[in-house]
């Protein structure tokens, strides 16, 4: 109170009226303020016309077993894998409890569609793109993807096995429209 | 209290001796500024000015974030502004609207300086900061105008950088470097942005100066006269609550323009995208822009045109020794102060003129203010302060209180 020598000494005890004045106006301006923040920060956020570029279609027929591709949803690499059976096989005969983020395969898959694992094709760790769609780049040590910035390995289920990456590759949501035709979002 | 110092306290005393910061907006904003008691609320409007100039930079910067600088894009990314992005329209709105109230601000605050003599000795320096500071705002104006690139964006860029044209010999060379091109194209759009965005710091920095020539000899008051320590109060709380009091008025009226009538002060030609081939049938500038406008289209010379129309700006330079009457307030003028609102009324009139077509009754009308407004700086001011008897001027600001009680 030192240096607010002009406050009126007989009012320093007890809530005054300048005080509930000085409160109250405090508290208009903070509640006036963050309705003009939020306005600034939520323009920040995706706008309509982003949003709207929410889903991808393609056609899996193309996929031939054994091949694996790429398509863009959001601007992000998604893999389309078609698996061998023993790749699936392999995904399958896995001791859960070895896995660091535990899930079984046919979670990952639809029924009936298990030989199609669609993943997003970026590391958990931090968001390079796993090496492992063409034949010739390393597939890791689990047969599935490589991630060439740390060294994580995914394998058959896109499952994270070994490496500084905390989770399995996402699936995103899809929906099969028809036997050919995949809807990503 | 005890005389034990709270931890924050000791925080606070160490950060303080290493940079007294908090010491210094004390001195700057706070209790330390001693300011005269008898302020009006015309004295609201350099802080109104601040506020202004804060809004512009904040929003300018979100927008800066949605926007594309090229010419086959520029148009598109304002709509999807004002479609798209969230809350866009709001803060582009803002951002359009906030260009014309900063100026209706600072004209306030400029018709204030010029009625109560703050111009003059011993705060000449001061009144060239905001003479400087007014003149980087109409070169951000008319810059950040341009981005949208509609009609009148692209047709007004033409017009203005033309104006260079008018300097004997290397005119046209120096439209051609302000194009970087040999018309207003994409290179101009790019530098425009780049320097639209770089201006408002060189305000803020114009600002600091403002400020700090404020400090020296304190601020002028509606008497004009030297205010004695006995009759200053404290900024904070006095004029921290008054201003924050006017901010909440002023902040009411700037919306009601934003949420009902955004576009009130636009042109609508602004909502074509530009057209190189086809000039809009009637150019005109924003509305901040039209007196100066008006000068320019009076005289059927260019260069003469386009020196009257700069050295109506420029002539504010000299104002401190064209007043030749070393009373500063009008109230204590009485002749001044019908001629000052004659002047007022004039500029008011030159703003109409600028927005019609020059011919006719308007173009005489655009003459005769352009006569008055040289006539007023050059032949009235130095005139008046010889010949003008100004009323007794109280020997301090409490006694023009007092006086009545006697």
């Amino acid at each position: 109170m030192a240096n607010m020598a002009h406050a009126p000494a007989a009012e320093a005890e007890g809530e005054t009226r300048r005080d509930f004045l000085l409160h109250t106006t405090i508290a208009m301006g903070a509640v006036g303020t963050g309705m003009m923040v939020w306005p600034l920060i939520h323009s920040m956020n995706p706008a309509a016309d982003t949003l709207s570029l929410s889903t991808a279609e393609f056609n899996i027929s193309g996929v031939a077993e054994g091949q694996r591709i790429t398509v863009v949803w959001r601007g992000k690499p998604v893999f389309v894998a078609h698996r061998t059976a023993k790749e699936i096989d392999d995904a399958r005969k896995v001791d859960l409890d070895e896995l660091r983020d535990s899930q079984p395969d046919e979670a990952r898959v639809i029924k009936g569609k298990d030989q199609y694992l669609i993943l997003v094709g970026t590391c958990t760790h931090l968001g390079c793109i796993p090496m492992g769609v063409k034949a010739t780049e390393p597939h890791g040590d689990y047969g599935g993807w490589f991630c060439p910035c740390h060294g994580s390995h995914y394998d058959t289920s896109g499952r994270i096995r070994r490496g500084p990456a905390p989770k399995n590759l996402e699936v995103p949501p899809y929906q099969f429209l028809s036997d050919t035709t995949v809807r990503i979002g | 209290m005890s005389t034990e110092k709270s931890a924050w306290r000791k925080a606070y005393e160490w950060h303080e001796a290493r940079l007294p910061i908090v010491t210094w907006l004390d001195h700057s904003l706070g209790t330390k500024y001693p300011v005269p008691r008898n302020l009006n609320y015309w004295w609201n409007f350099g802080s109104l000015a601040m506020f202004m100039l804060a809004v512009m930079i904040f929003s300018g910067i979100i927008l800066a974030m949605n926007y594309t600088p090229h010419v086959t894009m520029a148009f598109d990314s304002v709509e999807r502004i004002m479609r798209d992005v969230n809350y866009g329209w709001l803060i582009r709105y803002m951002h359009a609207n906030g260009a014309s109230f900063f100026f209706i601000v600072v004209y306030i605050h400029i018709f204030r300086g010029m009625y109560y003599g703050s111009y003059k000795s011993p705060r000449e320096v001061l009144w060239w900061l905001g003479i400087l500071i007014y003149l980087a705002m109409m070169a951000a104006g008319f810059l950040g105008y341009v981005l949208p690139w509609g009609q009148m964006s692209f047709w007004g860029a033409t017009v203005i950088t033309s104006l260079f044209s008018a300097v004997p010999g290397v005119g046209d060379a120096i439209v051609t470097l302000l194009w970087g091109g040999f018309s207003v194209d994409n290179p101009t759009l790019n530098r425009f942005y780049s320097l639209h965005y770089l201006l408002p710091f060189v305000i803020v920095g114009l600002v600091f100066l403002h400020i700090w020539a404020l400090h020296v000899p304190g601020a002028n008051n509606p008497l004009g006269i030297d205010a004695a320590p006995a009759d200053k109060i404290p900024f904070y709380p006095y004029y921290v609550a008054k201003d924050v009091f006017g901010l909440g008025v002023f902040i009411v009226i700037y919306f009601i323009v934003v949420f009902w009538a955004p576009n009130l002060l636009g042109d609508p030609a602004n909502y074509e995208k530009a057209n190189p081939m086809v000039t809009p049938p009637h150019i005109v500038p924003e509305w901040y822009y039209l007196a100066f406008y008006a000068i320019l289209r009076s005289i059927p010379d260019k260069l003469t045109g386009v020196v009257a129309m700069f050295g109506a700006i420029l002539i504010l330079f000299a104002l401190p020794w064209l007043d030749t009457s070393r009373v500063r307030s009008a109230n204590f003028r009485p002749v001044f102060r019908v001629f000052f609102w004659i002047f007022v009324a004039n500029a008011a009139m030159l703003t109409w003129c600028g927005a019609q077509l020059p011919e006719g009754p308007p173009l005489i009308l655009g003459r005769i203010g352009t006569f008055w407004y040289f006539f007023h700086f050059f032949v009235l001011l130095p005139v008046l302060g010889w010949v003008e008897t100004p009323k007794p001027l109280p020997a301090s600001i409490s006694q023009s209180v007092m006086k009545p009680a006697e």
